[in-house]
């Protein structure tokens, strides 16, 4: 048998090199660097890697060939990744949030002098080896590795082309992020029972993917999307082993995104996660895994739409409606922008539903791929925000999340909860912020699409959703503080305060002027097929 | 740019205002400074205007979002004008009778927010324009209403007020947003491509079902907005609890947008399905005038009973406006005006009355006639204005609101009517019982200083011009319907009725 090298375009695939590289390096510092030298070696290397590939990605989307039907881009990896618009412009997505991630994870001064990681995970939560670790001041650096390879998993994910990339790159992006979720250094069995239960949920919602990938490769007889897209085309027979498949995958994605009847491990997994963590994956599992599903339903299944629409429909009223609903009962405020997060994945799909062929869009009306983007980058921007100002909030007991602390915090602290406000206001759609302008794009495709039930309650929980932003908003800002108990904004370091600063200015300008971005999402162009 | 500037001045005004610190900064004196420019500028725009057309004038367009066909599009018409004029009167007044309430400088910086936001409501000619700045209205009166209430009331009933506010305004709101996101689906199947300028979309040819349902989501929103029965509820709660200022600034400027946007956006894009509406919209009209002024009636507060005599203004309005001739119309236009000029005077002298005695709840009020003559005075003539006494402001639009309803139909004249009879009732009424008959200062002995004094130079120079508007305009309303009739007509002539314009006898 004769092996024939396979053909690599490094020149377009560089920057996902880049960080699978720097990432591997952090686990040889990790092993042969003194330990008081491995963090800001480690720092260093994960954000000058990001960036690296931040400004390879930008080169690379660039230079991308335009292609005959709106697409551009290549085909590459033995026809493994699709670099288009789409995933170039993910990808961008991806890594200013993991920048983002990653300072907010350097971040040290709210905890006095160390990270917001457990000293020593492999400590028993209450053990001698536990008090050790933390009074050694010891410190897992390992999480920079860790975060670098899911930004490396995040960024196949959505340029994935096949089925077997796809679902290695839904693992790669997986397992480092089940460990970041444990390793929390306060409230670490809280920490640990959500890595936990997000990874038991994770692998059984990948063991249902996996499933519903060999049935689809039984009904297409091959791998790739637009071979599977081809077999959708000719009607190949039978058609149910199709629709099992597509069902059983979209379990799959659907766990990833947070989509309503497989939501439940959001709030735990957002409220025991260390912040930092939450405010990295919230927003970028969320651009990744969306991506992802919107590559695989548009270009692979786009021709048997028909049949799974129906499903979308369902599945995004759904999400909405248990979001919204459910965010309005709760008393944390990790686990209502956990709440919120998943009402914003029902809108998201709303956005979904509104594909048409191109053949069916007016002159320069919006797509719903545009919209999605747009609305993605909305939502990410903001929910980091939101979750740096979190990780701010603290009591005597460490960052608190409670309903009670949080009163009349706009008195204490009247920049940062503005802020705070600010990026709420976002999420919950008004105008002159970003969230408006997204909120419109994926309502206006959907109802062009003609799915307006959907658009009707995704107008109706928007407004459950205004009600519990804004009694948050009203909890800061009118409420009188608790006379015991109440927190207090902790002076944090430029890595946080940066953060926040750029997401909150993104946010607004996204809103006043968003022109700029979306003509970039237009240029993009769609999927290549 | 003169509308650019104009609508910028006060946002400017606003940042400046909260930036400098209160101690020796003179925050509020730069706010006022802001205001007034903004009034000169104002009155500029209404010197540069052509009475005589009937279009968009002192325009500017700039492509601000071409994937959405949207623009920054300002413009002003007769009816645009109005509301500028008005809403830059009104500020500069607002601001100075909440000289002493406060000394924090938010209050001065959200309000002057909230007139930058407003005007760009009243001269916005593309429709996403608007519904961003008429949401964004919201963000203002909602710091307002929650952070500088009146002096009474703890913060937890203000909290509550400011929330049910908002939320009744950002339900009506997103109702709002389906119709915008509808319009842009619509004119994105034009040939010419997506595109929310009036102008184009007036030319856009939509289907019955889709134009009413379309329809039906601009009215819901302005309804709340208004607000006209059954989506008032917010009103009187929101009047009870916000400071006399902030209640001017709501219900004489803000609530004026309902109005102006069934005018502006229900009539003049679809003319049709106003039409299709118009029993409808006039029976809830009708009920407006009639429950609004029962529950005025029934009220003991007095801020309550002002926000609730709007309830039933709002229903001329409309009623006016849903009535489909010129003189219902340019009613309705100069009732919008009016009556933001009578309830201003009536609120500011019921806070006044409030900083004198702590409330304002009638069944503690008597015979204040006698401590603060002036005083009563002054709410006597706006009361009268309110109530349409002949020779004050008001009369003259309800008298052409009432003969457009009677043009309707008699029966619809005829129950409009029986709010005028109200009127006097609950104004008269609370009159007689806050200012007439013993107590007040009675048990002072004579030749003893007050308790209570009369207003001072500041209040009085407050509520003058008003009292001074409210006499020029019951006897000279021709300027006012000079800027009124061409918008109506051209309006009617959209929705294809014609008749004549009203016009003052003898002008010239």
């Amino acid at each position: 048998m004769e092996f024939t090298k396979p053909h690599i375009e490094y020149a377009q695939l560089w920057p996902v090199l880049v960080v699978f590289g720097v990432a591997c390096i952090g686990v040889l510092v990790e092993a042969f660097l003194p330990r008081e030298r491995r963090y800001v070696t480690q720092v260093g290397l994960a954000v000058l890697g990001l960036v690296v590939a931040l400004g390879g990605t930008i080169g690379v989307g660039v230079h991308l060939d335009a292609l005959k039907g709106g697409a551009r881009g290549l085909i590459g990896a033995e026809g493994a990744l699709a670099v288009d618009g789409p995933s170039v412009y993910l990808w961008g997505l991806v890594l200013i949030c993991a920048i983002g991630g990653v300072l907010l994870f350097a971040e040290r001064r709210v905890e006095g002098g160390v990270t917001v990681f457990a000293g020593q995970a492999a400590a028993l939560p209450g053990t001698t080896a536990e008090r050790e670790a933390s009074t050694r001041g010891l410190e897992h650096t390992e999480v920079y590795p860790l975060v670098l390879f899911a930004v490396g998993g995040m960024m196949l994910f959505p340029a994935a082309n096949d089925l077997i990339m796809l679902f290695v790159a839904l693992e790669v992006l997986s397992l480092p992020l089940y460990l970041l979720c444990g390793l929390a250094r306060r409230r670490r069995l809280l920490s640990q029972e959500a890595a936990l239960k997000y990874f038991l949920l994770g692998a059984f919602s990948s063991a249902f993917f996996l499933y519903g990938l060999a049935l689809v490769y039984g009904y297409a007889g091959t791998m790739e999307f637009a071979g599977i897209a081809a077999a959708v085309q000719g009607g190949a027979s039978n058609h149910s082993l199709l629709l099992i498949g597509v069902g059983m995958m979209s379990v799959g994605l659907f766990f990833k995104v947070g989509a309503v009847p497989f939501h439940a491990w959001t709030p735990d997994v957002y409220q025991g996660a260390p912040t930092a963590v939450t405010a990295f994956m919230s927003a970028a599992t969320k651009i990744a895994a969306f991506g992802a599903f919107l590559r695989l339903f548009y270009v692979a299944f786009g021709a048997d739409r028909w049949s799974w629409l129906p499903m979308m429909w369902a599945v995004a009223i759904l999400t909405m409606v248990v979001g919204a609903v459910l965010a309005v009962v709760q008393t944390d405020v990790k686990r209502m922008l956990a709440y919120s997060s998943i009402a914003h994945t029902g809108f998201l799909l709303t956005g979904m539903l509104g594909v048409q062929s191109a053949g069916d869009l007016g002159k320069g009306e919006i797509s719903s791929l545009e919209a999605v983007l747009f609305y993605l980058t909305t939502y990410g921007l903001a929910i980091v925000g939101a979750f740096a100002v979190v990780s701010l909030v603290r009591d005597s007991g460490g960052e608190t999340g409670r309903f009670g602390a949080w009163a009349g915090l706009g008195r204490r602290a009247p920049l940062t909860a503005g802020v705070f406000a600010f990026f709420l206001l976002s999420m919950a759609g008004i105008p002159l912020t970003a969230g408006f302008i997204g909120k419109w794009a994926v309502f206006s495709v959907a109802l062009s699409a003609g799915a307006w039930p959907v658009v009707v309650v995704a107008i109706a929980s928007s407004i459950v959703a205004v009600f519990f932003y804004v009694r948050f908003i009203l909890l800061m800002f009118f409420t009188d503080a608790e006379p015991q108990g109440a927190a207090a904004v902790t002076a944090a370091s430029p890595l946080t305060t940066g953060v926040i600063a750029v997401t909150a200015v993104a946010t607004l300008v996204l809103g006043v002027v968003p022109g700029p971005v979306l003509d970039l999402v237009q240029h993009a162009g769609s999927f290549i097929r | 740019m003169t509308l650019t500037i104009l609508c910028a001045l006060p946002l400017v005004g606003a940042l400046v205002t909260a930036l400098t610190p209160v101690g020796g900064g003179r925050p509020k004196q730069i706010a006022l400074a802001f205001a007034l420019l903004t009034l000169v500028e104002g009155i500029i725009v209404a010197i540069r205007f052509n009475t005589g057309d009937s279009g968009f004038q002192l325009t500017e367009d700039v492509t601000w979002i071409k994937a959405f066909g949207a623009h920054y599009a300002l413009g002003v018409d007769g009816l645009g004008l109005l509301m500028v004029l008005l809403t830059v009167a009104l500020v500069p007044i607002v601001l100075v009778a909440a000289w002493r309430d406060t000394n924090r400088s938010s209050f001065f910086a959200w309000a002057l927010a909230l007139e930058g936001f407003a005007l760009v409501v009243f001269t916005a000619t593309d429709v996403l324009l608007f519904y961003v700045v008429f949401e964004a209205t919201l963000i203002p009166a909602y710091f307002l209403i929650g952070a500088h209430g009146s002096i009474r009331g703890g913060s937890a009933g203000r909290s509550w007020a400011a929330l049910k506010f908002l939320m009744y305004q950002l339900g009506g709101g997103l109702v709002l947003l389906a119709g915008v996101i509808a319009l842009y689906v619509e004119s994105a199947k034009s040939s010419s491509g997506p595109s929310y300028l009036i102008t184009d979309l007036q030319k856009l040819d939509l289907s019955t079902d889709v134009e009413r349902w379309i329809f039906v989501a601009f009215f819901v929103a302005f309804m709340v907005k208004a607000p006209l029965f059954p989506l008032h509820t917010w009103l009187a709660d929101t009047t009870e609890m916000a400071s006399p200022g902030t209640s001017v600034l709501l219900v004489c400027i803000l609530d004026k947008i309902g109005t102006f946007g069934m005018l502006r956006f229900c009539l003049g894009l679809f003319p049709d399905a106003s039409q299709w509406a118009t029993p409808v919209v006039i029976t809830l009209a009708l009920i407006s005038i009639v429950y609004g002024a029962f529950l005025a009636i029934g009220q003991d507060d007095l801020l309550r009973l002002v926000g609730l005599t709007s309830l039933s203004h709002f229903g001329f309005i409309t009623l006016g406006i849903f009535a489909f001739t010129t003189q219902g119309g340019s009613g309705a236009i100069l009732y919008m005006v009016n009556h933001g000029v009578a309830t201003a005077g009536l609120f500011l002298a019921v806070g006044f009355l409030l900083r004198r005695h702590g409330t304002v709840l009638i069944s503690e009020l008597r015979g204040q006639e006698r401590a603060t003559p002036v005083l009563a005075g002054i709410f006597l003539v706006a009361g009268l204005a309110t109530l349409g006494l002949p020779g004050l402001s008001q009369f003259v639009s309800e008298i052409l609101v009432l003969i457009s309803a009677f043009d309707y139909h008699w029966w619809v004249g005829a129950v409009a009517v029986t709010g005028i009879v109200l009127a006097a009732v609950y104004v008269l009424w609370a009159y007689q019982r806050v200012f007439t008959g013993p107590g007040g200062d009675a048990s002072i002995a004579p030749g003893e200083i007050p308790a209570v004094r009369d207003l001072d130079r500041r209040e009085i120079g407050v509520l003058a011009p008003l009292v001074v508007g409210l006499l020029l305009f019951g006897f000279v309303p021709g300027p006012l319907l000079d800027l009124a009739n061409p918008t109506i007509s051209s309006l009617m002539k959209h929705a294809g009725v014609s008749d004549n314009a009203p016009v003052v006898a003898g002008g010239k």
